[in-house]
This record gives structure tokens, sequence and C-alpha cells, in this order.
């Protein structure tokens, strides 16, 4: 794991555009290409063949801030790197990534778009990294270059654009960056201008759709090439195309089933599959409610702001070794005992451990076992200062199982069984006397059982096995499924149905941009069997994914015709 | 003054790198009595909003007495300090018609909008303050500023169309570098030197806009208005960039706060909800004072406030749910702290701009800051009986020191009575039973 980190960040640490560019991209390839024996993507083979004669719609999409900074180090390499605090995405359909395919625009945000591409513009062209980063030196540091600002701006317009920019438009930036070279008398902080106003475009910012007429499916509409590059990166990898993408797309490869299947291939085998399955998870998982997680300092002295960072690492950690370093069965995810630790988690599993993030696994008798047991789970659903069977409940259901559940009424009155003169000592007294209230028994007979069975897991997620001097009795049932404790509840969870589909639903809706719904049922039917028939590996689910022709092909409607003057597939 | 036109002051200059403008006293941009400007224009009016969640328990806030020197109950006894500058309106309702009771959303969406909202996220169309912004806040830096105290950006009440909540700025720090950080043109300033690399980025924009046209053809109808907001943001940078190229009128109460080295740690507890909203009002304040905006919305806690007690496991919202009401005391205690706590900023917020000199005058005369929250009694979270505020006598308008005590008045009344003092002419606001076009009469000048 550490190993594989110590690539990606080898990887980003040269810019595409840099001097050591071939050498970068040449090493991280060949890299790429021979996956070691702990666990590259090994899914290969020709496109799965189409699932479904359904398609997506298009889209417009707002990028992230995780997204623009992908694609930057990408470009530029680590060196420049801004604080880019994007206004956050309202969550849809459960996924942060639709919410892109319907956000606004503020004002506010706009602000924040400019100050951003401005920082990074003067980092590029700094005296420091100007020698990396731009492949050419002006006749004059203190007059305009249009050649040179040309090799440059036609470099990376190419990158941020995600398609080759069209004559003109690259002239107008070129004479952009020569009039503020002129009226500065600094040809670098004139390119700066020119990179600036790039990097918060619109058309790099709003990931927009292009389509064109599919010759294999008369009447039907597809991405172009360069729209499904930029599809297939964004789901993949969090971030723009690279080069070789680009080119792909360039040449029409992607648009056959052997030269999709081959990109898709490169892509999954890549070290920056890591930051799209990262990204991925962190969206499922709802993880964004890490940004603002807090508990009462004077409950749990020990759950500090560093604990919340580790706890959302924690299970990134374990995602990305379990299913797409080992390559497990998604499934095993909430049964594994592996994970990893850092110095702020371990003092609340309360097990000694060395300076930084070690690999650990609890022992068979442990209590801990899958995502269930870990702290991000446990302390990001429950209260400030108190666990919550109801809210670890309602999470597993809406965020694993895709089940959701009903709002409370708004005037639910659980008064009664919270007078701390009562005799509801612990968590399951509380429920069951909610239960007892027709009300509120509809949605707490949905939720409650489950979260009862992390019971012995307190709001910090620290174990015990009492609450107010009672025991804990954390048996339930999930679906059908009786269980004595959180381990019987984490095989129940494995060998539940809507596990598998409810990330297959995720998976597609993350990729597509839009919310998986009745009218995907065969494109998510077909994704579900070749899930299963994979073993439900993580990997071969993204490829699948990502070679249906649902993925590709756009729903036909008024507005989405072909436009004849795209054909060169520039941007404009 | 007129000698001293911003235009002609610049012309000729941009080119010239640093340049010193000799500027005359600063008092003589005011009228003889400092209650208007020099040349004769009125001081602008300024409209503010301030949100807090969970509304009240009506037996302890709602004052018995109505219209001047109304009683302070003990939820609201704090206010007594500002009550001469605030209004207190009660018993309204937020009517829902047949859209479903979404919970701490629908209320404070009435309140903002008009309208009930049909889903549980995004708003019917721009809130309140983005209509009145659109009228009085194209002329300066910021159309509007946006901050609040929880600790997350998300706790705004703010939206510029249906699908754009404006983020809130949690970071005092942040919000600082914002306002007064390096691009703060102080209006005070001897000197003045227009940065020529300003016109250059001012001149990158106009590709930009042809950009935005070019989109069109790659987008569905129904995302055509979401390039219209993207064009809409950039004219914005545009105007922005411009008035960075212009001298700015001096503001001789505006002074240039120190810069924050430390803000309050992340978290919900009320302790540091108090400090952040005391930084951020600090800076609201001096934002508005030095004419960076003239419209402005403070979040004191979230719809569903997650405000904490230290040592008591029960946030807010578990709160109004779970505690007993205390038989003896007639409210629910725990509940009712939290309140307090808000109403305590509210009183901070309301005397901050109170104490802010303008002219002869304070700040606070020349604004109108309207305060709403999410439900009217906190434990049903019901949507009759909502209680609001106004402060500010928004230059003479409008009067101050009363309670007005509706028979169920839409709450959509408050909020069309705010909008025609601001200026706005409209006949009537509001949809279905929350359409109004009767004013609070009682208020006006």
């Amino acid at each position: 794991m550490l190993l594989r980190h110590f690539l990606s960040r080898t990887f980003l640490s040269q810019s595409f555009i840099s001097a050591g560019a071939a050498t970068a991209m040449a090493l991280a390839l060949a890299s790429c290409s021979q996956p070691s024996t702990e666990g590259r993507v090994a899914v290969t083979g020709p496109a799965a063949p189409s699932i479904s004669s359904v398609s997506s719609e298009r889209r417009l999409r707002l990028m992230t801030s995780a997204q623009y900074l992908n694609t930057l180090a990408y470009v530029f390499g680590p060196n420049v790197r801004p604080d880019a605090r994007f206004a956050p995405l309202q969550r849809t359909d459960g996924l942060l990534s639709v919410g892109t395919s319907i956000a606004g625009v503020t004002a506010g945000q706009m602000e924040v778009y400019q100050k951003t591409a401005a920082s990074v513009a003067a980092q590029v062209v700094n005296a420091e990294n100007r020698k990396f980063l731009i492949p050419c030196a002006p006749k004059s540091e203190t007059a305009r270059d249009d050649e040179c600002a040309r090799v440059f701006l036609k470099k990376v317009s190419r990158l941020l654009y995600r398609r080759p920019l069209d004559d003109k438009r690259l002239d107008e930036w070129v004479a952009q960056a020569g009039a503020g070279a002129e009226r500065l008398k600094d040809f670098y902080t004139g390119l700066g201008s020119a990179l600036e106003g790039m990097l918060f475009n619109p058309q790099v910012l709003l990931i927009s759709e292009r389509l064109e007429a599919d010759p294999k499916t008369p009447g039907a509409m597809r991405l172009d090439s360069y729209a499904l590059a930029a599809r297939l990166s964004f789901f993949l990898w969090d971030a723009a195309p690279d080069d070789l993408l680009l080119k792909a797309a360039e040449k029409g490869e992607l648009q056959t089933e052997k030269g999709l299947a081959a990109s898709v291939d490169r892509m999954l085998a890549s070290s920056r599959l890591e930051f799209g399955v990262r990204a991925f998870f962190d969206d499922m998982l709802q993880f964004d409610l890490f940004d603002t997680l807090a508990k009462d300092g004077s409950i749990y002295p020990n759950f500090t702001a560093t604990t919340v960072l580790d706890a959302r690492e924690q299970t990134l950690r374990t995602i990305v070794d379990q299913l797409i370093i080992k390559k497990r069965d998604y499934r095993d995810l909430f049964t594994t005992r592996e994970t990893f630790l850092s110095p702020s988690l371990a003092a609340l599993y309360r097990i000694p451990t060395t300076g930084g993030w070690v690999p650990y696994e609890f022992p068979a008798d442990n209590p801990r076992m899958g995502m269930l047991t870990q702290i991000s789970f446990l302390a990001g659903h429950a209260h400030p200062g108190r666990s919550s069977a109801t809210l670890r409940g309602k999470a597993l259901r809406e965020l694993l199982l895709c089940q959701p559940v009903p709002r409370p009424p708004a005037n639910v009155d659980f008064s009664a069984v919270e007078n701390p003169k009562s005799t509801h000592r612990t968590a399951r007294d509380r429920v069951t006397a909610h239960l007892s209230n027709p009300v509120c028994a509809g949605c707490h007979k949905i939720t409650d059982p489950i979260g009862l069975a992390l019971e012995n897991f307190d709001g910090a997620g620290r174990y015990r096995t009492t609450e107010r001097g009672s025991p804990i009795d954390a048996s339930g049932n999930l679906d059908g499924k009786a269980f004595t404790d959180v381990t019987g509840l984490a095989a129940a969870l494995h060998d539940h149905p809507a596990l598998t589909t409810c990330v297959v639903k995720r998976a597609y809706a993350y990729g597509t941009g839009g919310p998986a719904d009745a009218n995907n049922r065969a494109t998510l039917e077909s994704l579900d069997k070749s899930f299963a028939a994979g073993g439900y590996r993580i990997p071969g689910l993204l490829r699948a994914v990502a070679t249906s022709k649902a993925f590709s092909q756009i729903t036909t409607t008024p507005t989405a015709t072909a436009d004849a003057s795209a054909a060169g597939g520039v941007a404009k | 003054m007129a000698d001293f036109n911003r235009r002609r002051v610049l012309r000729g200059i941009l080119d010239g790198g640093a340049v010193t403008v000799a500027l005359p006293l600063l008092n003589c941009f005011l009228n003889g009595n400092g209650t208007a400007m020099a040349d004769g224009a009125a001081m602008p009016v300024r409209f503010g909003t301030w949100f807090w969640g969970l509304g009240m328990a009506k037996n302890i806030f709602v004052p018995k007495k109505t219209g001047k020197d109304f009683d302070l109950p003990e939820e609201i006894a704090m206010l007594a300090p500002v009550r001469k500058d605030i209004n207190l309106f009660t018993n309204m309702q937020a009517f829902r018609d047949t859209e479903a009771n979404r919970c701490h959303f629908t209320g404070w969406v009435i309140n903002m909008t008009g309208q009930a909202p049909k889903n549980g996220q995004n708003t019917p169309g721009e809130t309140i303050d983005v209509t009145v912004a659109s009228q009085i806040g194209r002329t300066t830096r910021f159309k509007t500023l946006n901050a609040t105290a929880t600790g997350d950006p998300r706790s705004t009440v703010s939206y510029e169309g249906y699908n754009a909540p404006s983020a809130a700025e949690f970071s005092p720090m942040n919000f600082y570098t914002r306002l007064f950080g390096p691009d703060f043109q102080d209006p005070n300033a001897k000197d003045f030197k227009p940065n020529p690399q300003t016109m250059v980025r001012k001149s990158v924009l106009s590709g930009m806009l042809d950009d935005v046209k070019a989109l069109e053809r790659d987008v569905g109808a129904e995302d055509k208005a979401r390039l219209d907001q993207y064009l809409t943001g950039l004219r914005h940078i545009e105007q922005q960039f411009e008035q960075q190229l212009t001298k700015p009128e001096p503001r001789a109460a505006c002074v240039a706060p120190k810069a924050l080295t430390r803000e309050p740690a992340a978290g919900g507890d009320a302790e540091l909800y108090k400090a952040r909203h005391e930084m951020l009002t600090n800076l609201m304040v001096m934002a508005v004072a030095c004419d960076q905006t003239r419209v402005f919305n403070m979040n004191y806690s979230a719809a569903s406030a997650n405000t904490v007690k230290a040592g008591y496991e029960k946030p807010h919202h578990t709160t109004t749910h779970e505690e007993p009401m205390d038989e003896k005391l007639g409210y629910q205690e725990n509940c009712s702290w939290f309140t307090r706590r808000a109403m305590e900023s509210w009183a901070y917020y309301v005397k901050a701009f109170g104490d802010m000199k303008e002219g002869d005058g304070r700040l606070i005369d020349n604004m109108l800051i309207y305060a709403v929250t999410d439900h009217g009694f906190a434990r049903v979270h019901s949507l009759d009986g909502m209680p609001a505020f106004t402060a500010g006598r928004a230059g003479g308008r409008i009067k101050t020191g009363m309670h007005i005590a509706t028979d169920n008045s839409t709450v959509a009344r408050l909020g069309y009575t705010v909008q025609r003092v601001m200026g706005l002419d409209i006949p009537s606001w509001g949809t279905r039973s929350n359409n109004t076009s009767k004013e609070f009469g009682e208020i006006l000048v």
C-alpha cells in the first residue's frame, strides 16, 4: 500500500508538460502495464458485449475541486497546488456526483474560481516553476513572444479543455498573452494572464458533452470521442483525460469496442485509479460529513480533529487495499478484519501502535470486523455526545443498500422515552419504547434493529459492553436474518442481495452523472449479472460500466442533435 | 466633489504604474450635518439577513404587550440593550398549502422566497437578499456576502437560483482575507495605485463570455439557465475588476481591521458558535462600513440546528424532540438554553451595527436587517406561531422598538414589507396562501 502511494506520488511528481514528461510517462506506463503480484487490476479481454439498448443522458457537470486539483497535478505537477475550496455540492439521489449535473454557479463561486485560477497561473509562471513547466524560453522576458506563447498554450489548452482548441480561439489566447506582455512589459505575466483566464473558463470548469450520430445504431446519438474520453477519465481517475486518452480519442479508437477496452484497461491498470476509487467511495459513503464532523470534547476527549481526518482515511485506505490492490470480493469489505491504523485511531481502538499508518489485522476474537465497525461509520453516524442506533441503521440502509428511509414527522415527540427519570437505561430500552408508538414504529423498525447491533460502540466508536451500568444486548435482525452481535450483522450484510445491487447502481450513476432509476433497469440488471459473474470485483464493475453501451450512447431528445460544425471535435 | 469624478481621475493613468492622487478631506464627502453624501445623495440603505434555527418556546418568547415598550420574556431578555433598534413580529404562519412539510426547510424557504418548496433540497427561486441585491448591490465590490457561525459552508439561506445556494464563509480568517486581504482597496487611502495587471485580467473576460455562448450548442435546454448563471458570474468578476481600477469613495468609518491570526476550532459547541459569530460579525460590520457590500447574510445556526452544549449529550435539534417538558418551568429547559444563546448572538449582531458611527448617526440607522427562523414552536417544529425580527431604521423609512403580534398572517407579509422598504416596486409577493400585497403599516414612517 505504501509502495503504491509512493508510486502514485512519483507519477504525479512529474508534470505532463515538463521537460521530463516523456520519461515520467514512460515510467508510469511501464509500471502500469506490468502489474505487481500484489494485485494490479488484471481485467483484460475485449469489451463487454452491449448490455442493453438503453442509453444515458447528456450532462453538463460542474467540475469538483478534487477533479480540478487532480487535473492540475497531471498537467503541472505537484509544485502547483492551490487552495481550491469550491462551493459544496448538493447531494442528489445519494451522490454529490449527480449533484454536479444540476449545480448552479453563484457570483461567490465565480470569485473563488477566479482567485484559484490566478493562484495557479502565478505559480506556473513564477521564476522557479517556469523552467520546468514552460517548454520554451521567450526571445525577451520583457516583450511578447507569440511563438513561445503558442507552444505552451496549445499544449496546456488541449489538456484543460479536454480536446484541441480550434485555431481561432488559440490565436485569441496567444494574442491575449501578447497584449498582456506588452502592457505589463513581462512575457511571463502576460502568459500567466492568458492561462488564468483558461483556468476558470466555462469550457474548462463545466464538463459539457458533445454528441454525434452513432453510425452503429441509426437514429441514435452517442458522445463524441473527446466527450467519451472525459466521461471515462472523470469516472475512473477523478480527473481530466491524459495525453494518451486524448490521443485515443483523436484517432477514433474509443468508438471501437477493441479500442475502448484497451483504453479502459490501461486506465484501470494505472496508479491513478486509486484517485478515482477513493473519490467514488468518498461520495457513496457520504464522507463529506467529515468536513464538519466534531464531537463534544467533554464527553469524548480523545476524538480530535486528527481523528476526523484519520477515520476517513482509514476506511479509504482499507477500500483501496481490499478492492483494488488485493482485488477482494466487494462483500468482504464488510467482514474483513484487515485495516490500517494511525496513532490517533489507535487511541480509540485501544491498540498500541507505532507512529504513522500501519497495516493491522484485528484478531478473530475481537468484535471489530468490517467497515461497519470502523470509526468512520460508528462516529460519523452518531450524535456529538452519544451513539445513535437510528442514525447508524439509517446510514446502513441508505448508503449501503440504497434503501431510502422516510423522514420523521415534524412533531415527533420522544420525550416520554428519553425522560432521565424513567427506567430506560440503554438505547434498546428507549428504542423498544419508540416501537410501541405506531407513528414512530413504521420507520424505526427499518433502522433500529440494525443500529442496535452497533450499540457496543459509543458515539466516538469506542467499544463498550454496558450503557449506564446495564449490559448491552446487540442482537438484531436484518431483513429476516437474525444475529446476536455485530459480527452477525456483518455476515448478514455481506449476504444481503441489495448490498451488491446498490454499489452497481451507485457506480453507474456516478459514472454517467445522473440518477440510476427505473429508466436504467435493463442496464443495471445486466451490470448486476456481470458483477456477480466476476465475483463481485470492483475493477470488473468499473470496467463493465465504462464499456457499456449506455455509458456512451445518449438518450435522444429534441435538443440532443449532432452539430455538423463540431465534426472536427475541437473546442471553440 | 465633482472635480474628483472617479473616471476623470483615472483617465490616462492606468498605463502609468504607480500614481499618487491627492484627495480632499474625508468630511467634504458628507453634507454639513452628516446625514447624506456631500453631493446630496442620501446615505445608502443596506439590507441584511440573520438566521437562527429551531424557533422558540412561545410562553417564554412572545411578549404579552404589543406596540412600543413591549416586555421581554426570559427567552429574549437579553435583547434589552437593542430593543429600541428592533421590531419583533410574532404569531405568523408559513403556509405550505398542498406541499409536504419539509422539516427545517419549508419554513425558512417561505420566509426567504414567499413560496413553499416542492422538494427538500432546492428553493423555488432566488431568495429575498438576492432580489434586493439586484436593486441596491450592483455598485459594490461584493453583490452579497454570506457568513455562518456553524463552521459549515452549507449553512446558508441565500440562493441565487433554485439550484444555486450561496456558500457561506465559515472561517473568520478566510473571511478576513477575502474582505481585507490583498485585493482590498482602502477607500480612505491617500494614494490610489490601480494595478495594470487588473486591466489585463479584465480584457481576458470578453473572450470568455463568448466561450459561454459557444457552450450552448453542447447542452440541453434545461442547462442553458446554468450557462446564464455562469455568464452572470463572469460579469460580476468583470465588475469587480472595474472597481479595482476605480478610486473608491472615501468612507469615514472604514478602518481595515488587523489581520486575524487565529480562529475558533471546528465544532458545534455553542461557545464556538458564539466566538465565530462575533468574529464574523465584526468583519461584516466593517465590510459594510467600508462599502464593500450593501447586502449581507449571517447564519448563526443552521436550520435543524446542531448546536452543542458542552457535557450535554444531545445537540439542539435532538433536544427539541427528546427533552421532556419541565412541568415546573413550563418549557424544555435545555432547548431554551440553546435558543437563548442564539438570541444573545442576535443582540450582539444588532449592537455591533449600532455601535458603528456613520456620519452623525449610526450605521444601523441606514440599514434594515431581516431575521428569520425555520420553525415556530421548536418542540413540535410548527409552521405557525412563527417569529421574526427586523433591525434598523432603513434610513428613516421605518419605526423600531415595536412588537407586532399578527393574527396568523403569512410570514411573506414581512418579506413583502422589507422589499418595499428597500425600494422594490412590487405589487405583491409570495404564492398561493403566502401571496400578499399588505405591508406592516405599523412600522412604516
